[in-house]
This record gives C-alpha cells, structure tokens and sequence, in this order.
C-alpha cells in the first residue's frame, strides 16, 4: 500500500469517523451502554456456512454475539459493539477476512422492533454524515427514508424463483436463488428488508411466535444492492439452541469443516434465563461504502488490499 | 483438482474435458448462507462465454495444458508449417489462428497452447512490424493520428492506418487488435 493510494482513502476514513459519532450519540442518547466483548474466544457459534480463523488454541471471533447475549442475561438491557470480525475465507467485492461490525441488542424487543431501531438509526446516521437521507450510489438516487419496503421470504420466493423455501427447504437451492434470483429483483433505489426465514436459514433466532411456526423471526436489510443488516428476535429456549447448536456441528462435520467446541457458558445463560430481546448486526464498512458512493470495500478499508 | 477457493480471474479450468479460462469472478456470500462464486467462463477451443456458479466445497478439473516455442516457418496450403527447438516440423491448421495468421511472418516466435497435446491457441509477440505494399496517398501535411485509411500490408491483409503513411514505410502492428501502433520507418 503506497502512501499516495493511502491518501485517496482519507476521505473514506473521515466519513468512517463521522459515522461512527452518530452511531454512538444514536445509541447514547437512547440509554445503550457500549461494551467490549473478547476478539480471541474459545468457542466460535456453530453455523453452517461461517468458518473462525484459528488463533493459537482459539480462535478470532466471528461476530460478538454470544457474549452479548450473556451480558444481556446478566441483565443490561440495552447494549451495542462496534469491532473487528474475521470469517475466514470471504474476499469479495463487499466481504474481506476482517471486517467490522455493529451489533446491538435490546431487552424485551422482538426483530420488528429492531427494524424500528434500525431505521432510526441509519435516518441519524445519514443526516449527521452525509447530509441528508437521500444519497447517491453507484449512479442511481437511493431514498433512505420513509419508505422501507418489507417483504417476506416465501413471497418473493415463490415471485421471483417459483418455489416456497419455508415449505420445504433446500439449503443449496436456496442460496443459490437468492444470490442470482432474489437479491437482484430488490429495489435499487429504496431499502428493502426481506423477513420471516426458513428456520433452517436462521441458527439464532427464535421460530415464529404466530403462525406460521415454519419461519424464523429474522430479516435482512438491503440498501443499494448491499446486504447491510442482519436481525434476529433471539432464540432463548437452551434446549432448542443446544439441539440446534448439535445438528449444526453435525452437519459440519460431514462436510469435513471444523466442529467448534460447544459454548457451555452461552447455554448455561440460556438455562439461567435470557429474557426476549432483539437484536442486530450490521457491517460498518458496506455503510461507508454506501455513504462515499465506493464500489468495492476495499476502497473503505485502507490497508486491505 | 482445483477447489471453488482457487478460482481468480485467469485461472484455466476443464469440464466436461473442454478447457475453460475464467473472465469474471465473483465471490458473494448471502448472510448465513454458504458462499458462492459466480464465475464467467470462457471456452478455449470455441470462444464462447458462459456462467457458471461454484460452491465453496466444489472440486474443479486442472487442464492438462503445455507451452511450447515454435518459429513459423512457412504456409503450405490450408495449414502452417512451424519449427520446433530441435527443427522438426509442426503442422497447423491456419484456422487456429483466425485474422492473425496474416501478421506471421518467417522465423517470427509464437507461444503455442496445447491441451492434452492438442494446440489450441497461437499468441504471437503483442507487436510485429510490417512493410505497407499499397495505400492511397494520405493529403500532404496532414500528421493527424485519428483519422484512418486503408493500408495493404505484405502477404496482402489489410490494416487501417493514419493518413501520413505510405507505401513502403514499415509500421508496427498490435497483434492483439490488429491496430496500427507506430510507424518505424519510412520509405
């Protein structure tokens, strides 16, 4: 990296900078305590699909979530990171090895009231940082605000792919679909959230209070084609997380990936009593991205080539 | 074997037996779902384009593929005759070459591809040089390189060329587009 490619990123790291400040007055003023959580654990989450660098005897986290959920079950209400995060692997025009994440929590919230969070927050976000909810992306004029357009995952599956995953799940066919069918039919110009996932595409989150009971309380938020934001209304039931914790490793482990150790300390929480709660993740550096009208994430994160 | 890891823009790939170069890669990842490359792909005994996604735990076949140097030594009917390092002759069908066979000329070096020791593909240097044996005098004066005429050069293809060249002046040839590159004397 040469110190004049350097200073073309300054820029990006300026808009960094003033994100960052609205997400912490955004969280501040609404009574959210910033904590830190460990970056080198024991005991990654088991998913399907995420693989943790190995670091020594540990590993790099690959989200803070499960030691966030222990602090809300230790009784703060009401909590968010910002940090690095490392998946092993992805390198992509908006994924890199190490990234940086926001993830936030709240007590007695479900994921829809998370979406409300969600949309206040990047309404500060781009008013104190750019100027104004309407940006600029790659050409084309996004409306971050009012609209949010939601629709549900059986929907616009059976729309656009002509079959309904929460009927009956294909985990292969349903990437691939998604990645070449469904996320580029969403709305380039307005965000769109698509919710309610087959349980089998949510490890984390609880299945459905209402009918039907087939999908997880979870959504995804896309901004400019980005896939921003990922929100769950967390699982708390330890004998299910446990059972489904078991049938990932298994899974894991007969496509020859690594089986990470089982977080005792995170189900032993579980069993002491998570109460309800919300929460999301979000990746810092695809909101740069979208608020410097920078195509690839490299362009937001100096030192990654 | 490749894995879906190893893919990059570049990499030479086979399936089904036909050798494929990859012109686009893509790497996404939807949130929890497994990671996916969409790739381009080009046929390298055909040209044509396709896409084509891999997932992360799929095996991918290595062509067996060799370079070699051969220096073209002269065209005999629908074929070209070429010389190895030990100066036995190799024969060619001129359609492997397409367009660029006519910016051959003798003892000229060209990079051949083989697959399963089958050549495939002809590259020549990117720049050859050429006499022009015909073109329509260009107006006096004008040095300006945007504006093209016709040009014959030897063995009888014809190129486009600014205005100032004439007959007899040799010119540099990219051989990759066929364009007019410089002129390296005049007549």
């Amino acid at each position: 990296m040469t110190l004049r490619r350097l200073r073309e990123q300054t820029a990006a790291l300026e808009m960094r900078a003033r994100i960052l400040a609205a997400v912490r007055g955004f969280f501040s003023d609404r009574g959210f305590l910033e904590v830190e959580t460990p970056v080198r654990i024991a005991a990654p989450a088991l998913e399907r699909y995420i693989e943790a660098e190995p670091s020594g005897e540990a590993y790099l986290r690959t989200s803070p979530e499960l030691h966030m959920k222990r602090l809300v079950a230790a009784g703060l209400e009401r909590i968010y990171q910002i940090g690095p995060c490392f998946r092993r692997g992805e390198r992509g025009r908006a994924h890199r090895p190490e990234y940086t994440m926001l993830e936030w929590y709240r007590m007695d919230a479900d994921y829809l009231d998370m979406l409300v969070d969600a949309k206040a927050l990047l309404a500060r976000v781009f008013e104190e940082a750019c100027g104004g909810t309407t940006i600029r992306y790659r050409g084309r004029e996004i409306e971050i605000m009012p609209v949010w357009e939601c629709r549900t995952v059986a929907e616009v599956f059976r729309e656009r792919a002509g079959w309904n995953p929460v009927a009956a799940f294909d985990a292969d066919r349903f990437d691939a679909d998604l990645v070449t069918k469904i996320e580029p039919s969403l709305s380039p110009t307005r965000p769109t959230v698509l919710t309610d996932y087959p349980v089998q595409a949510a490890a984390l989150a609880r299945r459905r209070a209402e009918p039907p009971h087939e999908v997880a309380e979870r959504w995804e938020l896309y901004l400019g084609g980005l896939e921003l934001a990922n929100a769950f209304s967390e699982l708390t039931d330890p004998a299910e997380q446990r059972q489904r914790f078991e049938a990932c490793a298994a899974a894991r482990a007969a496509e020859g990936r690594a089986v990470y150790p089982m977080d005792e300390a995170f189900l032993a929480a579980l069993e002491a009593g998570l109460p309800p709660c919300g929460g999301v993740a979000l990746g810092v550096d695809r909101l740069v991205m979208l608020a410097t009208d920078s195509d690839g994430i490299e362009a937001v994160r100096p030192f990654d080539a | 074997m490749y894995t879906a890891s190893d893919l990059r823009k570049g990499l030479k790939i086979e399936i089904d037996g036909v050798p494929y170069v990859v012109t686009e890669f893509n790497f996404v990842k939807p949130g929890k779902g497994q990671a996916l490359y969409l790739c381009k792909i080009k046929n390298l005994l055909t040209g044509a384009v396709l896409t084509r996604t891999f997932r992360s735990n799929d095996k991918i076949d290595q062509p067996r593929l060799d370079h070699k140097t051969l220096a073209y030594s002269y065209p005999d009917g629908d074929r070209l005759v070429f010389l190895d390092e030990n100066y036995e002759q190799v024969y060619m069908s001129t359609d492997i070459m397409g367009d660029a066979r006519h910016f051959l000329s003798e003892d000229i070096s060209v990079e051949v591809l083989y697959h399963n020791g089958r050549p495939i593909e002809v590259t020549l240097p990117t720049f050859v040089e050429k006499a022009i044996v015909h073109t329509e005098p260009g107006a006096r004066g004008n040095t300006a390189t945007n504006v093209l005429k016709s040009a014959t050069i030897e063995g009888g293809y014809e190129i486009q060329v600014p205005l100032f060249v004439n007959t007899g002046d040799v010119v540099k040839i990219d051989t990759r587009t066929g364009a007019y590159a410089d002129r390296v004397s005049k007549r």
